[in-house]
């Protein structure tokens, strides 16, 4: 760990001047179990997006085309850096694309 | 009537950045976020100490990507007037421009809420202020190590009110305080409950307070993993349970309408949202009867209000 700075380095009232700067803690380190999507059963409908308490389930613009054909414009890719595994987005998944897998250092 | 909302109109910008320490499966960070994307950038929040405020600002980190400020336990209300008024002031100088929307949103707990920080809440909704206060409930002051609050329902098991012989977790015998009936009675122009199992009614809620002038108020239900004795991916089937069993009615009043968005035609018995909770484990049958007693009256009550039966009977 790098040295912290004194008092006299911090702004006054130690305000935060960094909007959103907890993304460098890495909340991943939590986890016992880790999701995994499997972009074949996935139906793209945003359901884990929209419940996961961490924002780790991320949407990208990367068109996806399944082995039956079927042609997706989005793809749900997870955040491993801050997913805490609490595995909502397994339990919430209308066709069960999402298992938890347990984590094997 | 408006379209209603789908889950492609959420935004897909997160204005609260991951690596906040909310526990697994936290029911308050999935509504912090909806409000957040329902609010957008142009917000300031206020926050009094609570759960999201210890755990998404662990000094030096801070999870929020809108100005946030953090205040006492009693007067986050308060503090969310005067930011107001000074932005009314800066507006009449001429320092921002006069046309543009800046929403004012405090969000406290449920113990910063209906104990601690009432008296700064009502002078806010009685003045008349421009603030949306939210008040996310996990019916027990959970940061702190789960002691009782004045939202903690009947039967509850919190470590200040264990279960044993003669105590048998929270004793009121009655339903809890109703905080929507009390900003209702401050003459509020809106105010509602809302629960994160269902983001996009959240959502529709907050978009819509915040295009109305005045105090508003919204009541959100949040299941905590720790608090609730839950495992950490049921917050979000405990939190629609709720609402399938009658326990929490998703509900709207504006302008002295009432309306209920989650309109359930059978409810389930409340012993399904119950049982999955390890604070009701120790309820006996007898006592789970007594609690579906109190859901049955309050979901009459807002049958009443309605005028017609949106919430159904128990089913089977």
């Amino acid at each position: 760990m790098s040295a912290l700075p004194g008092w006299r380095q911090l702004p006054i009232g130690a305000v935060n001047l960094v909007p959103g700067s907890s993304v460098s803690y890495k909340t991943g380190e939590w986890r016992t179990l880790r999701p995994e999507i499997d972009q074949e059963k996935c139906i793209r409908c945003r359901t884990c997006w929209m419940y996961c308490p961490e924002g780790s389930i991320i949407e990208v613009d990367e068109p996806y085309k399944t082995k039956a054909g079927r042609e997706y414009k989005v793809t749900y890719k997870i955040d491993y850096d801050h997913c805490k595994g609490c595995g909502i987005c397994a339990n919430e998944c209308p066709v069960k694309a999402i298992s938890m897998v347990e984590e094997v250092i | 009537m408006s379209k209603p909302i789908t889950v492609w109109d959420l935004p897909r910008d997160e204005l609260l950045a991951p690596g906040h320490r909310m526990c697994q499966g936290c029911g308050a960070a999935i509504a912090f976020r909806h409000i957040l994307k329902a609010a957008g950038k142009d917000t300031i929040v206020v926050m009094p100490t609570c759960c999201g405020e210890i755990t998404s600002t662990v000094y030096p980190d801070n999870a929020w990507r809108v100005p946030w400020i953090h205040v006492a336990f009693e007067n986050a209300a308060a503090v969310a007037s005067g930011i107001r008024a000074g932005i009314e002031v800066l507006k009449r100088k001429g320092v921002i421009p006069k046309d543009r929307q800046i929403n004012v949103v405090a969000i406290g707990g449920d113990g910063g809420t209906f104990d601690i920080g009432l008296q700064a809440l009502s002078g806010t909704l009685e003045r008349g202020d421009d603030v949306l206060y939210i008040c996310y409930d996990n019916e027990a002051y959970m940061n702190t190590g789960i002691q009782r609050s004045g939202s903690t329902p009947m039967g509850a098991w919190t470590t200040t009110t264990p279960v044993g012989k003669i105590w048998r977790g929270e004793w009121r015998p009655k339903k809890r305080k109703d905080l929507v009936a009390i900003a209702i009675a401050h003459n509020v122009p809106y105010a509602a409950t809302a629960n994160p199992a269902f983001p996009l009614d959240l959502y529709a809620k907050v978009k819509k307070a915040l295009s109305i002038r005045g105090p508003k108020l919204i009541h959100v239900l949040s299941p905590c993993v720790p608090g609730w004795r839950i495992e950490p991916d049921k917050s979000v089937a405990v939190g629609k349970l709720a609402v399938l069993t009658g326990m929490w009615i998703n509900y709207e009043y504006e302008n002295g309408v009432y309306r209920v968005t989650t309109p359930v035609p059978k409810r389930k018995p409340v012993r399904e949202y119950l049982r999955l909770q390890g604070r009701f484990r120790h309820l006996s049958e007898e006592e789970i009867k007594k609690i579906q007693q109190l859901v049955d009256a309050e979901v009459e009550r807002i049958n009443k209000l309605i005028g017609k039966e949106v919430i159904g009977p128990v089913e089977g």
